[in-house]
C-alpha cells in the first residue's frame, strides 16, 4: 500500500510548526500505524532529516503514551483502539492521511507530534490516590465488594491517562480522565473514606491547569480507546456537588 | 580481581530467615531519614512501590524515568495477574507450596531464601493492593477471585481482567503521587540515566539526560535504586514495550556492579507470530488463556500442508486428527506447563514441520472446547478483550478459529546480581525487581513478575536499605561538584560526542534488527557451543561496523529519539555479547536456558546440579576484554533437587 | 460554599443546569398558557389580565429575565473558558464523533438564536403588554388592511392574531422554535448529567425525555402560532367587533 502522510512538524515548543508531506510506500496492510512510521523515519533518516517525533512504547495499546490525531480523530478512525493497535488495512490505499498532535492548551507541544501530558500526572497528584501507608492495611477479603461494583471500578481504571478525551473535546476538558479515576476510587469502599476531599481537589487542580469545561457532548467517550463511559462523569459530578454543598 | 560474592543469607530456618533478618539488621530514625537521599530509577512496579514506601517512612526520594509519565512503564502491560499463597480457594495452597513452585519452576536456580521471602510477603502485596483500591475480580459474594496459571496446581493467580499489570502499576503510581504531592518524592519524567557515579567504592549519585532539553544533569543522592527492568530488547523484537532497554543496568556493570546469569532468558510460548519485516515489536496474549485454550497442531503433514495453502480451515480438522501435544507430553499439567517448557514444545513441533502458518513459526490455541463447555458469554467476560486485540492486530476472529501463536522473547531472569537485601557488589547501589537476578532462578512462572516487583518495592527494600543508610546518618548531603561526577558527566558527554561523529549510512533500527536477528538465531530458544560462539564473533563484528557506520541525525541539545535509541543499542551490542558468553559457559540445560547438547532422550532439559548450581556473575573488563567470571554457589538446604516433573 | 458556583467549572456548569431547567419550565408552563388558546381566546386573554402588572407576575417576570441573563452570561464565561482552553493551534481537521449530536457542539449558536428570538418575541409581546400596564403609557397599535387600532395589553389574543398575521414573523418564530428545539434536545438530558442523575442505564431514557420535552415545546409553540397565522383574519374580526 501507498500513502501521502501530511504531518505537523514543530522544532519545540516555542517554535512555529507547520505541516509537510511525505510519502511512503510498499506498506503491508499488516502493518501497525506506528510500524508504518517507523518505516517512514527510517526513510528520513537514510535521507539525512530528522525523523519525525511521536510519543509510543507498549505499543499494545495499554501504556497510554501513544497520542496522534489522524484524519481527525484522537487515535485514528477505528474505534476503541489506541494508535499504536491501528492497522494500515484500516486505511484506503493510495489516501492522505493527515497527522497532528493532540492539541489542547493544557498539553503544549513538546516536538512535532509529541505533547507534554505532564498536567495529567498534576491532576492525579491533587487526589487521585488512597492514603494508606505500606502495610498498614487490613486482609485483602476483610472488606466484601460487591462483584457489580468492582466491575464498575475496574471500567473506570481502565483508563490509560492518553489525553484523548481532552485532545478531542472542543472544550478541552479532561472531565473524563479526571472522572475515571475519582468514579474508580468512589465505587470502592476503600476510596469512599476519601471521596468528598478527592472529587473537590481533582476538580481544582483541573481547573487550575486550564482545561475547559465539560458540556457534555460525549466526543470524549466516542473516541476513548478504552470506552470509558461519561457516566463516570455524571457520578464525578455528584461527588463533587454533594461534597461542596456539605462544605 | 574476582568478586567476593556475599549473598548475606541469614541462618536459621527458612521460615524464619526473613524475621530473624529484619531484626537484625539497623533502622534510621525518622529525624534522620530526613536527611537522607535516595534516588530511585524506573517507575514500575518495583520502583514506584519502593519510591513510594520510600517517601511514606521520611527519606528524601528522587524518581526517574524515561517516559512522559510514572505510570507508563512496561509493567503495565502484564495481562494475567500476581500470584500470592492466600489459600482464598481452600485448595490447600500454602506459603511453602508458592515458595516450592517457584523454585522448582526456575529449575533451582534461585537462592532459596530469597524465593521463600518472596513466597511470604506476596500475601501482604494482595492486602496492600486492595488497600490502594485495586479493582481486583471479585466472585459475585463480594470476595476476591483467583485462577489458575502455568506451572502451579492451585488456583492462586488474582487478576483485574486482562489488566493486571496495569491495575497494580496504578496503585503503586497513586502511592506515589500521594507522596509526591506530600514533597517526599521528586519526579522526573523524560530522564534517562546514562551513568551511576562511584566514589570511594560506593554509589553516590546518577548522570541523568532530560530527554526534552538534551541537558546533561548531576544528581546526588545517599543510596541509587535501579528499578529498570529487564534487557529483552537486546533481542530487537521482543514483547517488550519499545524503549524498555538494559542501559541503566548496564552502566552499573560498567562501573564494577555483578551481572549475574544474563543468558536466562524467558521465551513467552503465547505471543502472535511474527508476521513480516516491518514488525516492530510482539504482541504477548496473556498466559491466562492457557486455563481454558488447548494448545494443538495438526497429526498429519497433509493437513499441515492444506492449513498453509488455504485450502483448510482449522476448524475443519477433525478432533482425532489434532495433536494436544501439551496435554500428550504432561499430562498432569497439560496446557499450564511452565512457559520454558510449554516454549520449547512448540518449537519442537514446528522444528519437525507441524507449524501451521505460512512461516510454518505457528500453532493452534484452541477455545472450541471451552465455548463448547462455558459458553461464548463466558469465554467473552474472561477474555474479551484480549480476543478483541487478537482480531484486530490478525483480523481473524478467535471465537470462530483458533488463535495463532508462538513463542517470543518476554522477560530476563538474569541481571545485575545483589545480595539478600538487594544490595548489588557496589555499595549503596541496589537492584530490585526484573532488574535483578534473584528470584526466578532459570524460568519465572507466569503473574510472579508482579509479585517480585512489589515484594521489592513495598516490602523488602524499603527494610534493608536501612542497613545500609544507618551507616550514613552522620554523611552531609551529597555534592555534586566533585571529581567523580566530573568524571562521569565527561565520559557521558564523550561517548553521545562519539556517536554523533560516526557519520556513516546505518540507522539504530538497522543495526538493532541485525542484533535482533543474531541473538535470535544463535542465543534463542535452543543454544549450541556452535551458535552461541557464532553469535559472539558477529556480535563484535556488528559492534565494529556500529562504531564505523551508524548514521545519527539531530542534535545532542533537543528532543532527540534516535539519539536515545543509538545510546541504548551500544549497550545492548555488549550485553548481548556477555548474553552469548554466560550461554556457552553455562554447559547445561535449565529453564528457559536450553543448551541442544544437553538434553535427555525425550527433549527435556538436561540439568547437571553437580557442575552448574551457581549464578554466574560476570565483571566488567572494558569493552575488548573478555570479562571475569565469578560463582555464588546455591546451596540448597531446605529442598530436595529433583528433576522437573511436570508429567505426573 | 458561595464560591465554587463562579470559580469551579463543575459548579459553574451546575448553575447552567439549574438555571436552564427553570428556563424549560417556565416554557413548559408558557406553552401550557399559550394551548388555552386552542380552546378558549377569551380563557386566553383571562390569563393574560392575571399576568398583568401585578406584584406576582413582575417579581415572577424579574424571575425570569434573572434566570435567562445568568444562563446566558454563564453561557459566555464557559465558552470563553472553553475557547482559551482549546488552545491557539487548531486542528486542521476535524469530525463529526460517532454519537455526538450536531447540537451538542453548537449550543452557544443555538443560544444565541434562541436569544434574539426572545427579544423580537419581547418586542413583539411584552413590550405591548405587561410593560405598558408598567409604565401606565398609551395602548400599542395595530394596523391590518389599512385600519389603525388600539391593542388593549390584556388582550393577547388579539395581539396573536395581529402578530402572525404577517408571515414573515410566523417564519421567524418557526426559526426560532427549531433552533429552540435543537437545544432542548441537548440541553435537557444535559442538565440532568450535570447535576449528576445520570448513568448507562438512564442515557437512552434521559435522552429520550429530552427529545420528547423539545418536540412537545416545539408543537406546542407551533401549533398555536400557525393557528393565529391562518385565522388571523377572523380573530382580528372578532376582536374589533367586540371593541
Amino acid at each position: 500500500m501507498n500513502f501521502t502522510l501530511k504531518i505537523w512538524r514543530q522544532r519545540d515548543a516555542k517554535s512555529q510548526g507547520a505541516f509537510e508531506t511525505y510519502k511512503v510506500s510498499d506498506i503491508s496492510a499488516d502493518t501497525s500505524f506506528l510500524e508504518m512510521m517507523d518505516i517512514l523515519n527510517n526513510n528520513l533518516i537514510h535521507e539525512g532529516k530528522e525523523p519525525v517525533a511521536f510519543d509510543h512504547d507498549c505499543r499494545e495499546g495499554i501504556c497510554g503514551m501513544c497520542s496522534l490525531h489522524i484524519n481527525g480523530h484522537a487515535h485514528g478512525p477505528s474505534q476503541a483502539v489506541t494508535t499504536c493497535q491501528m492497522y494500515m488495512r484500516k486505511f484506503k490505499d493510495g489516501s492522505t492521511i493527515v497527522i497532528e498532535p493532540w492539541r489542547s492548551a493544557a498539553f503544549p507541544v513538546i516536538r512535532d507530534l509529541v505533547v507534554d501530558r505532564g498536567a495529567y500526572d498534576k491532576i492525579l497528584q491533587a487526589g487521585g490516590f488512597i492514603s494508606v501507608r505500606t502495610n498498614s492495611v487490613p486482609d485483602g477479603n476483610a472488606i466484601p465488594i460487591p462483584k457489580k461494583d468492582a466491575d464498575e471500578s475496574m471500567d473506570a481504571a481502565s483508563c490509560v491517562g492518553c489525553g484523548a478525551c481532552a485532545a478531542t473535546c472542543k472544550n478541552g476538558s479532561a472531565m473524563l480522565f479526571v472522572a475515571a479515576r475519582v468514579s474508580s476510587l468512589a465505587k470502592l469502599p476503600q476510596g469512599r473514606v476519601e471521596g468528598a476531599r478527592r472529587a473537590k481537589a481533582m476538580v481544582a487542580k483541573m481547573d487550575e491547569l486550564g482545561f475547559g469545561n465539560c458540556t457534555n457532548t460525549g466526543a470524549c467517550q466516542a473516541q476513548c480507546p478504552k470506552q470509558v463511559s461519561i457516566a463516570h462523569i455524571a457520578r464525578l459530578n455528584r461527588e463533587f456537588l454533594c461534597a461542596k454543598f456539605q462544605d | 580481581m574476582a568478586y567476593k560474592l556475599e549473598a548475606k543469607i541469614p541462618a536459621g530456618e527458612l521460615a524464619q530467615k526473613w524475621s530473624n533478618h529484619k531484626a537484625a539488621i539497623k533502622v534510621v530514625s525518622p529525624a534522620n531519614k530526613r536527611k537522607l537521599d535516595i534516588i530511585v530509577v524506573g517507575t514500575g512496579l518495583g520502583g514506584a512501590s519502593a519510591a513510594a514506601s520510600l517517601g511514606e517512612l521520611g527519606y528524601n526520594v528522587k524518581i526517574f524515568c524515561i517516559q512522559d509519565s510514572p505510570r507508563r512503564a512496561h509493567s503495565i502491560a502484564a495481562q494475567g495477574g500476581i500470584n500470592a499463597a492466600k489459600n482464598y480457594q481452600n485448595d490447600n495452597d500454602s506459603i511453602y507450596r508458592l515458595f516450592y513452585d517457584t523454585i522448582k519452576g526456575g529449575d533451582y536456580r534461585a537462592r532459596e531464601a530469597n524465593v521463600y521471602r518472596l513466597a511470604e510477603v506476596a500475601n501482604l502485596i494482595i492486602d496492600q493492593c486492595v488497600a490502594q483500591g485495586v479493582p481486583f475480580a471479585r466472585e459475585y459474594g463480594g470476595l476476591l477471585a483467583n485462577r489458575s496459571f502455568g506451572g502451579a496446581q492451585v488456583s492462586r493467580t488474582f487478576y483485574a481482567r486482562g489488566q493486571t499489570g496495569q491495575q497494580l502499576l496504578l496503585g503503586a503510581y497513586a502511592a506515589l503521587n500521594k507522596e509526591i504531592a506530600a514533597g517526599s518524592v521528586k519526579s522526573y519524567p523524560r530522564h534517562e540515566m546514562l551513568d551511576v557515579v562511584v566514589e570511594n567504592g560506593e554509589a553516590c549519585g546518577i548522570i541523568a539526560r532530560n530527554l526534552v532539553t538534551g541537558e546533561i544533569e548531576r544528581h546526588g543522592a545517599h543510596a541509587v535504586v535501579i528499578a529498570t527492568g529487564g534487557y529483552g530488547n537486546v533481542f530487537f523484537l521482543s514483547t517488550n514495550a519499545m524503549a524498555s532497554n538494559g542501559s541503566a543496568a548496564f552502566q552499573c556493570y560498567r562501573k564494577g556492579a555483578g551481572f549475574a546469569n544474563p543468558c536466562f532468558t524467558q521465551i513467552h510460548p503465547t505471543c502472535i507470530p511474527v508476521h513480516g519485516t516491518q514488525q516492530s515489536k510482539l504482541t504477548l496474549m496473556s498466559e491466562s488463556l492457557r486455563n481454558d485454550g488447548r494448545i494443538w497442531v495438526p497429526k498429519k503433514m497433509e493437513d499441515v500442508e492444506a492449513l498453509r495453502a488455504g485450502k483448510k480451515k482449522p476448524s475443519d480438522i477433525a478432533e482425532e486428527d489434532r495433536d494436544y501435544y501439551l496435554e500428550r507430553r504432561y499430562p498432569a499439567f497439560g496446557n499450564l506447563v511452565p512457559r520454558d517448557v510449554a516454549s520449547r514444545a512448540a518449537k519442537e513441533r514446528c522444528d519437525a514441520g507441524f507449524g501451521v502458518n505460512e512461516t510454518g513459526l505457528a500453532v493452534f490455541l484452541d477455545f472450541k472446547t471451552a465455548i463448547e463447555r462455558l459458553g461464548k458469554d463466558t469465554i467473552k467476560q474472561r477474555y474479551g478483550n484480549l480476543f478483541d486485540m487478537y482480531e484486530e492486530i490478525t483480523d481473524v476472529n478467535p471465537y470462530e478459529q483458533p488463535m495463532q501463536i508462538y513463542p517470543a522473547v518476554h522477560y530476563t531472569m538474569g541481571g545485575i546480581w545483589v545480595d539478600y537485601n538487594l544490595m548489588t557488589t557496589i555499595p549503596g547501589l541496589y537492584a530490585i525487581g526484573e532488574a535483578n537476578f534473584s528470584d526466578h532462578g532459570a524460568n519465572r512462572l507466569g503473574a510472579s513478575a508482579l509479585m517480585q516487583g512489589l515484594a521489592d518495592g513495598y516490602f523488602v527494600l524499603p527494610y534493608t536499605i536501612g542497613d545500609y543508610l544507618a551507616k550514613k546518618i552522620q554523611a552531609p548531603k551529597v555534592k555534586t561538584d566533585t571529581a567523580a561526577f566530573d568524571e562521569a558527566e565527561k565520559g557521558v558527554r564523550a561517548r553521545i560526542e562519539r556517536l554523533f561523529a560516526i557519520k556513516g549510512k546505518q540507522s539504530v533500527d538497522d543495526i538493532h534488527k541485525r542484533l535482533g536477528n543474531i541473538m535470535w538465531d544463535n542465543v534463542g530458544m535452543a543454544r549450541t557451543k556452535e551458535s552461541l560462539e557464532k553469535a559472539i564473533v558477529e556480535i563484535q563484528a556488528l559492534r565494529k561496523e556500529f562504531y564505523a557506520d551508524l548514521k545519527l541525525v539531530g542534535t545532542e541539545d533537543s528532543f532527540n529519539v534516535e539519539l536515545e535509541k543509538a545510546l541504548r543499542l551500544e549497550d545492548f551490542l555488549e550485553l548481548g555479547e556477555l548474553m552469548a558468553r554466560d550461554a556457552l559457559n553455562r554447559e547445561e540445560s535449565c529453564g528457559g536456558h536450553f543448551r541442544s547438547e544437553h538434553q535427555t532422550p525425550d527433549g527435556e532439559a538436561d540439568r547437571d546440579d553437580d557442575n552448574f548450581s551457581y549464578a554466574a556473575v560476570w565483571e566488567y573488563k572494558g569493552i575488548d576484554n573478555a570479562p571475569e567470571m565469578t560463582k555464588e554457589m546455591l546451596d540448597y538446604e531446605f529442598i530436595k533437587r529433583a528433576k522437573r516433573n511436570y508429567k505426573d | 460554599m458561595g464560591c465554587f458556583l463562579t470559580n469551579s467549572s463543575v459548579g459553574k456548569k451546575f448553575v447552567m443546569s439549574i438555571s436552564g431547567c427553570f428556563l424549560v419550565l417556565f416554557i413548559l408552563f408558557h406553552m401550557s398558557m399559550n394551548l388555552t388558546m386552542l380552546f378558549s381566546r377569551d380563557g386566553y386573554n383571562a390569563i393574560c389580565e392575571f399576568l398583568g402588572a401585578n406584584w406576582y407576575a413582575l417579581a415572577g417576570t424579574a424571575l425570569l429575565a434573572a434566570g435567562v441573563a445568568v444562563h446566558f452570561i454563564y453561557a459566555i464565561i464557559l465558552t470563553i473558558d472553553n475557547y482559551r482552553a482549546r488552545g491557539k493551534q487548531r486542528y486542521a481537521v476535524t469530525v463529526q464523533e460517532k454519537g455526538v449530536s450536531w447540537a451538542s457542539k453548537n449550543m452557544l449558536v443555538l443560544g444565541v438564536i434562541v436569544l434574539l428570538g426572545l427579544l423580537l418575541h419581547l418586542a413583539h409581546f411584552w413590550a405591548k403588554m405587561q410593560l405598558v400596564e408598567i409604565m401606565h403609557s398609551e395602548f400599542a397599535t395595530a394596523t391590518v388592511d389599512g385600519v389603525t387600532f388600539p391593542v388593549a395589553p390584556t388582550n393577547g389574543a388579539l395581539l396573536m392574531a395581529v402578530t402572525f398575521s404577517n408571515p414573515v414573523n410566523l417564519v421567524l418564530y418557526l426559526v426560532w422554535f427549531v433552533a429552540l428545539w435543537y437545544h432542548l434536545t441537548h440541553g435537557v438530558w444535559s442538565m440532568f448529567q450535570t447535576v449528576g442523575f445520570a448513568n448507562d442505564t438512564w442515557y437512552p431514557r434521559l435522552k429520550c425525555i429530552a427529545n420528547v420535552v423539545a418536540t412537545l415545546i416545539f408543537l406546542g409553540f407551533a401549533i398555536v402560532a400557525i393557528m393565529c397565522y391562518l385565522n388571523s383574519d377572523v380573530y382580528i374580526a372578532e376582536a374589533l367587533q367586540l371593541q
